[in-house]
């Protein structure tokens, strides 16, 4: 009842400020997952409150990071907010192409957002995009197979019990596979699982000169494990297995274990979609007892690139999208269960989000996760599944089509090895490192 | 005896013919079925063919979801505008090459050809920027321009070997008659190209709906055609193939519909001057 | 016969087309060579300066290169291969009497129709994924391990998706011009008692030998330019990256513009080589 009313008295305030300002067309380019899709879903809710229209661009992750970052790097112009994530924020923010967003009105309450999200999306301490959702990586496991195989999970289990248990569940001729990982090539798929579970193990992209150090033992012993258990207890085909294909394959009750984003806790436990919804268990993403676990963090947000003309229409959509009122409205239409996670503390404090089976597993993944001293050794750069420097993209993307070869049997690890370190190191003097 | 063998024969062609024709269709047909499913149907083991219970329900989603509308309308505006000015630009020059042709014409067309060799990712910043430069980022205009540039050698290569077929004799007795220039293309030259240029039309069209490359690049929200509308549904998370079949059903069914209905032009019009 | 009146006339007819192409050529070309002698990335701030023939020297001498330039050309001749030579078959069978033919013409051109995209999408999730593609359910009906396609096969795999989308190219230009071949003759050859095989290793295969040209004229220029394809199926992994591909990467993943810029130089290096090479072919057959 109290929530109806402050959504209803935030909702005449945002209404009032929009009389003043005439009411605008602003074009939106998004990613084409289930959370953004709602968003779309509801959009007539944003235009009834402030009278701006929205266009949409919806892409697929890839086109949509090309084509926003020509855009932005071209001053094209083309769109009056961006969906970026936390590895774009950062070095975007630092060239200035994206504005401020410490401006956002007081009841929009930016101390809410976690802070782990609100500094990985923050340049000295300026906000440069709000986080529409975030997530860090866990495992999600079946309940009912790990009980056959006469195993239970801990909260935090290590890479050794994760492996063990993964064979054990395995049983190939009625196609269940123990664990489900990413294997396709890119940055965003098998690299940010790798390059995070190589924390695990130890290892780093680079030493505190920034030479490359894919010849380390560390990195060795991690691809070296992956390849083996994958082949051991992994889904035919995993060198093509993204998150979406993984993620088909859980639902279908083909995996044991599948380590990776948080968000896809609530697809997996949803019922319309999964066939083993209640079946699902969940742990934090495991660790080799070096200190430091895999689990990654990132955050899909809502940037306004600089030079847009309609700046104002755009910060209304962020201050409406990004806010708990958002939230509300989504639990209102669609439950609790499919908010938008990750984002705001008083969404964990929320009751009736703790009752959502993935809620705390969550937070506790992202709360455990440090961008800034991500693995046992210091590094020079932020990250934790990737490395905030523009090259990253280009040379991690390199670096996955090689361990993905490896993992598809066409090379050894180490020759993928070899060839990485060769072509980082490469590409890093070509950039001036 | 020779009807008989003519009749046997005529039974083994068809039954291949159907087959591999069938075989072939095969891909086209699935994304067909696959649209009227339940996402739980459409990867089911085993697969099911026919007996599933039909539903619409993607294509609600779908339709929901994006304004196809204005998609399909882009493309066609796109795909129609650039055949169209491809051609008023090309039917000049094919004519010239085909009737006044000097000892280069050959090695201009090879050159027109040759500027389709131009790798497009190579050139999509310059063009790009140009692009803003000029003020035609996501507009039909910019896209009709780069797609007509794009197709313009296939264009005039086609006419041209039309063109050549025409009599020179048809011409000359009009000449003789005191045709002007003008006259001779438009009366005579024209009705009888008619068919070389309907099917000249057509792969324009065809190739211009397909371009995947600049519509998705050089576009945003307002003149993005149906290759940007398959962009989204191409990997979304959780289960997708129904609704990407219903998708993609939706993409190709115009063009699909297009080239099935004037099949007879495209088979008998299309030659690029193999026959002599 | 041409007077000098209409010679002009002619010139003037032409100018468009050629003036617009020149301008579609150049503009582009000067940009991309201008972009290829600087130090050109857009993420550290754009313009950093003249770096002389830098960029060209690191393309060629990335490790990546050859095999790309190898990549294309086992697409483009894989693809090329396939298309004529079931596209003549096709042809001639599509050239016999039977009934529906009408209809299995539009069955076999349909692929034809079909956007690369949607076509690569649809390979890719509804065939040839190891779990739930429809060869997988193939191979297991019949007791074997289903073939990881799009890893294990890759060059395989995409020659094949890419050969399904102009197959029906080839076979159109082939059938017209099998139909244009001198009935009286074949049936002249038949009378003589020549076997089949002699009448179309003496008579059909000379008489196609200028729409084979053609198609590969015509196939090899949008050929080398495949590229979503590649983007949608394997992203440039397991051997499949070709040049175009390569030129992506460095543009847009990495956002070297100067980098990419100097490959694209190469890219329509290569892609002249095999023009001229291909021109010197089809202008003779021009002539006749």
């Amino acid at each position: 009842m109290t929530l109806k009313v402050s959504t209803l008295l935030s909702a005449c305030a945002v209404a009032a400020l929009s009389t003043a300002a005439t009411a605008e067309t602003i074009t939106i380019a998004t990613v084409n997952n289930g959370d953004m899709i709602r968003m779309q879903g509801l959009t007539a809710d944003f235009t009834e409150k402030t009278g701006h229209e929205v266009e949409w661009v919806t892409l697929e992750e890839n086109v949509l990071r090309q084509r926003v970052t020509q855009d932005i790097a071209t001053k094209g112009g083309q769109f009056d907010i961006m969906t970026i994530g936390m590895y774009e924020t950062p070095i975007w923010g630092k060239q200035d192409w994206l504005v401020s967003l410490d401006d956002l009105p007081a009841d929009y309450d930016v101390d809410d957002i976690l802070p782990a999200m609100r500094g990985g999306l923050s340049v000295d301490g300026t906000l440069y995009a709000a986080p529409f959702y975030g997530e860090s990586s866990m495992i999600m496991y079946r309940t009912d197979l790990m009980e056959k195989a006469g195993l239970e999970m801990p909260d935090a289990p290590t890479w050794e019990f994760v492996a063990d248990a993964a064979r054990k569940m395995t049983d190939k001729d009625n196609e269940i596979y123990g664990i489900c990982l990413r294997g396709k090539a890119g940055w965003g798929e098998n690299m940010a699982f790798l390059t995070a579970t190589s924390n695990a193990f130890g290892a780093r992209w680079f030493d505190e000169d920034w030479k490359a150090q894919f010849d380390s033992d560390a990195w060795n012993e991690t691809l070296n494990f992956y390849i083996g258990l994958m082949n051991d207890a992994g889904p035919p085909g995993a060198s093509t297995n993204g998150f979406n294909e993984n993620l088909s394959l859980f639902q279908q009750g083909k995996c044991g274990m599948w380590i990776d984003a948080t968000v896809a806790a609530s697809f997996v436990t949803n019922p319309d979609d999964s066939t083993v919804a209640d079946k699902v268990g969940f742990a934090l993403a495991p660790d080799t007892g070096k200190g430091k676990r895999g689990n990654w963090l990132w955050a899909w947000a809502l940037a306004i690139p600089a030079g847009t003309q309609k700046v104002d229409a755009a910060k209304e959509f962020i201050n409406w999208a990004t806010s708990k009122d958002y939230l509300a409205l989504v639990a209102e239409n669609e439950g609790w269960a499919s908010v938008p996670p990750g984002t705001r503390t008083s969404l964990y404090e929320n009751p009736d989000y703790a009752a959502v089976p993935f809620a705390k597993m969550t937070l506790e993944s992202i709360l455990s996760a440090d961008p800034t001293n991500p693995t046992v050794d210091p590094v020079p750069y932020i990250g934790v599944q990737f490395v905030a420097i523009p090259e990253f993209a280009g040379i991690a993307s390199q670096v996955g089509q090689e361990f993905s070869a490896a993992l598809a049997g066409q090379q050894t690890a180490e020759e993928a090895l070899e060839k990485a370190q060769a072509l980082v190191t490469e590409e890093m003097e070509a950039a001036g490192y | 005896m020779a009807r008989a063998i003519t009749t046997q024969r005529k039974i083994i062609n068809t039954t291949a013919a159907w087959t591999i024709g069938l075989l072939i269709f095969f891909p086209i047909l699935w994304t067909i079925l696959t649209s009227f499913k339940t996402e739980a149907q459409a990867i089911s083991d085993p697969p099911v063919f026919l007996a599933f219970d039909w539903t619409l329900e993607n294509y609600g989603v779908v339709l929901e979801r994006s304004n196809y509308g204005r998609f399909l309308w882009n493309s066609i505006i796109i795909a129609g505008g650039s055949t169209i000015l491809g051609i008023l630009i090309a039917v000049p020059a094919a004519w010239s090459m085909a009737f006044v042709p000097s000892k280069r014409t050959k090695d201009i067309l090879l050159w027109m050809l040759s500027t389709k060799m131009l790798p497009a990712v190579g050139v999509l910043y310059p063009i790009y920027l140009l692009f803003i430069k000029l003020g035609i980022l996501d507009t039909r205009t910019g896209l009709v321009i780069v797609i007509m540039l794009m197709n313009l050698p296939i264009i005039v290569w086609m006419l041209y070997t039309y063109f050549k077929e025409i009599p020179g004799e048809i011409l000359e007795a009009a000449r003789m008659d005191g045709a002007t220039l003008k006259e001779e293309v438009l009366h005579i030259l024209t009705p009888m190209a008619i068919p070389g240029i309907a099917s000249t039309l057509l792969l324009n069209f065809i190739l211009a709906w397909n371009e995947a490359f600049w519509t998705l690049n050089l576009t945003a929200a307002k003149a993005a055609p149906l290759t940007a509308f398959i962009a989204s549904y191409s990997s979304p998370e959780g289960l997708f193939y129904a609704k990407l079949s219903a998708a993609s059903t939706m993409a190709i069914a115009p063009i699909l519909v297009l080239g099935w209905f004037s099949q007879k032009q495209l088979v008998s019009g299309l030659t690029f001057g193999a026959v002599k | 016969m041409a007077t000098q009146h209409s010679r002009s006339a002619a010139r003037i007819m032409m100018a468009p087309a050629v003036v617009l192409l020149l301008g579609w050529m150049l503009v582009p070309l000067t940009m991309t060579l201008y972009f290829s002698f600087k130090k050109y990335l857009p993420l550290r701030g754009g313009d950093l300066g003249w770096t002389g023939f830098d960029n060209y020297v690191r393309f060629v001498t990335s490790s990546a290169f050859w095999p790309s330039v190898i990549t294309t050309l086992v697409i483009v001749g894989g693809v090329l291969v396939i298309t004529v030579i079931l596209g003549i078959l096709l042809a001639i069978l599509l050239n016999q009497p039977m009934w529906g033919q009408g209809i299995v013409r539009i069955l076999v051109i349909s692929p034809f129709f079909v956007m690369p995209t949607v076509s690569a999408l649809v390979w890719k999730n509804m065939f040839m994924d190891p779990v739930n593609g429809l060869f997988a359910h193939l191979w297991k009906f019949f007791g074997a391990t289903p073939v990881e396609w799009l890893s294990d096969v890759s060059m395989g795999s995409i020659v094949m998706i890419v050969s399904w989308q102009w197959l029906p190219f080839a076979t159109l230009i082939l059938l017209t011009a099998i139909q244009s071949l001198d009935r009286e003759q074949l049936e002249a050859a038949e009378m003589d008692g020549a076997p089949p095989l002699k009448r179309f290793a003496f008579i059909t295969v000379p008489h196609l030998s200028r729409a084979v040209t053609i198609v590969i004229l015509i196939q090899t220029i949008f050929l080398l330019a495949i590229f979503a394809e590649i983007f949608v199926t394997t992203g440039g992994a397991f051997g499949t990256r070709t040049l175009t591909y390569l030129i992506y990467q460095r543009v847009l993943e990495s956002q070297n513009v100067g980098l990419g810029s100097a490959g694209g130089v190469y890219a329509i290096i290569l892609a002249n080589i095999i023009a001229l090479f291909l021109m010197r072919i089809v202008g003779k057959n021009l002539d006749a």
